[in-house]
């Protein structure tokens, strides 16, 4: 145990999520020996996140200001909504440059076994927003596990009366993947899934 | 140097939950057929090119050899047997009653390595059920939540008084009692059920399917709240699961039973 304030910072570390004892221990004394400066810029950073970072009101992503920033930007088309689990999806879809055009962030997937049922996701949210009849196509990239299919085939069935295109992103092999290397369920999903190819 | 006896050893079993550790390890429970419920951390399988990783989802019905750990045991190897989670997970109804039965079995078994033979055959039954829609998934659900209990040493009185043996049937039936109860025996505040709805648990537990399934939706949905309470009562703790469970009709068709 050490005194006071260090082994306050060490617990506050190890409350992180991968950080265990050792690792706060180490982050602790990186930060005692730093430069005050780098250690200011890292208080003020993380007193920016607390206070000005919030969820987008339109599709609760994080943001700045009340919108993020796709849901403000005017080149993006609206008809198209892709639906994913958190707003690191977002990111990770934005990444590929393929998708131009909005999302909306569930805040996580269906998993009975930890409690979380449609109603703690922001499914009427999402509801509320396909009503206006914007939207005509709608995408549900969310995990390809078992609760993220769940919560697809979940959405799948509430929008269908709807009459949009609903679509679930592709599942299968990996780029630059050895076939012999591929799982049953993986290869399975990639058979299912497999397109034409138009000579 | 001391070297540890049976470092490496091999079993099927039924995933029931998998927990997230670290950066992309899992902690995965799996019901066992030969050492009852093992806790062990597979490691890597969160990454998208890991070699079992989607052997290791819930409702797998997988071949294991693990690794004996200081604390949690390692998962060398995954093959799949069966993978009930494609076909359960299609169709709502049918997945959340799937959850409530993983759940069930994990706290079924609250020792760890202890074998649960009974409980793991009646796991894959009823994965196998709800995966082949040979049953309605909410029916399937309370059968297997009734014979659980059975296993576990917990079966209800269903025609007898659970308190003195009184043959019957009788009308009142008695959650903390166990079951049905003679006027005699009868505590205070014990339910007066439909005697259709204590037909209908008897046929889900003895397994007479055809007479289960000519059960009405309100006989139904008693036999449902007699079972959740029933259960509740014997784990001390709710199902996290259970108040989630949808049980309206599936919209999956019935499918032929595949010859097992």
């Amino acid at each position: 145990m050490y005194e006071g304030a260090v082994q306050d910072l060490i617990d506050e570390l190890g409350r992180l999520p991968g950080v265990g004892p050792k690792s706060a221990q180490r982050i602790a004394f990186h930060l005692l020996s730093a430069e005050s400066t780098d250690v200011s810029r890292l208080v003020a950073a993380l007193t920016r996140v607390q206070q000005e970072v919030r969820f987008c009101v339109t599709c609760y992503n994080v943001a700045e200001a009340e919108q993020c920033r796709i849901c403000r930007d005017p080149r993006r088309t609206d008809d198209v909504l892709c639906v994913v689990e958190e707003p690191k999806d977002v990111v990770a879809i934005e990444r590929t440059r393929e998708f131009r055009g909005r999302y909306h962030v569930l805040g996580g997937a269906i998993s009975p076994i930890d409690g979380v049922g449609p109603d703690d996701l922001r499914v009427k949210e999402l509801m509320t927003r396909l009503m206006n009849g914007a939207v005509t196509e709608l995408i549900i990239a969310t995990d390809p596990n078992l609760e993220g299919e769940a919560t697809a085939a979940y959405l799948a069935r509430l929008v269908s009366p709807m009459g949009l295109a609903v679509s679930r992103l592709a599942s299968g092999l990996p780029v630059g993947g050895d076939l012999e290397y591929a799982d049953e369920v993986t290869l399975g999903r990639a058979f299912e899934g497999r397109r034409r190819i138009d000579a | 140097m001391s070297t540890t006896p049976k470092a490496l050893y091999r079993d099927e079993g039924i995933v029931l939950r998998t927990q997230k550790l670290g950066e992309a390890d899992r902690i995965v429970t799996v019901l066992t057929r030969r050492h009852g419920k093992v806790r062990a951390v597979a490691k890597g399988v969160r990454r998208t090119k890991s070699k079992f990783g989607s052997r290791l989802e819930p409702f797998s019905h997988v071949d294991l050899q693990f690794y004996t750990g200081r604390n949690l045991d390692i998962v060398n190897q995954a093959e799949s047997i069966r993978s009930y989670g494609n076909d359960v997970v299609d169709d709502y109804p049918c997945y959340t009653a799937g959850t409530a039965v993983l759940e069930t079995a994990d706290r079924l078994t609250s020792e760890e390595k202890e074998p649960s033979l009974r409980l793991f055959l009646l796991v894959v039954g009823a994965l196998r059920a709800l995966a082949e829609r040979t049953h309605p998934a909410g029916l399937v659900l309370d059968a297997f939540l009734l014979r659980a209990m059975s296993v576990a040493g917990w079966e209800p009185a269903l025609t007898d008084c659970a308190r003195c043996a009184e043959p019957g049937p009788h009308r009142h039936f008695s959650v903390p009692a166990g079951g049905t109860v003679c006027p005699a025996c009868r505590p205070t505040g014990s339910a007066m059920p439909n005697p259709v709805t204590v037909e209908l648990l008897d046929a889900l537990l003895t397994g007479e399917w055809e007479r289960a399934e000519a059960s009405q939706g309100t006989n139904r949905r008693e036999a449902s709240g007699l079972v959740a309470a029933l259960l509740q009562w014997h784990l001390e703790r709710g199902l996290r699961s259970l108040p989630l469970v949808d049980r309206s009709e599936s919209a999956v068709p019935r499918r032929e039973a595949s010859p097992a």
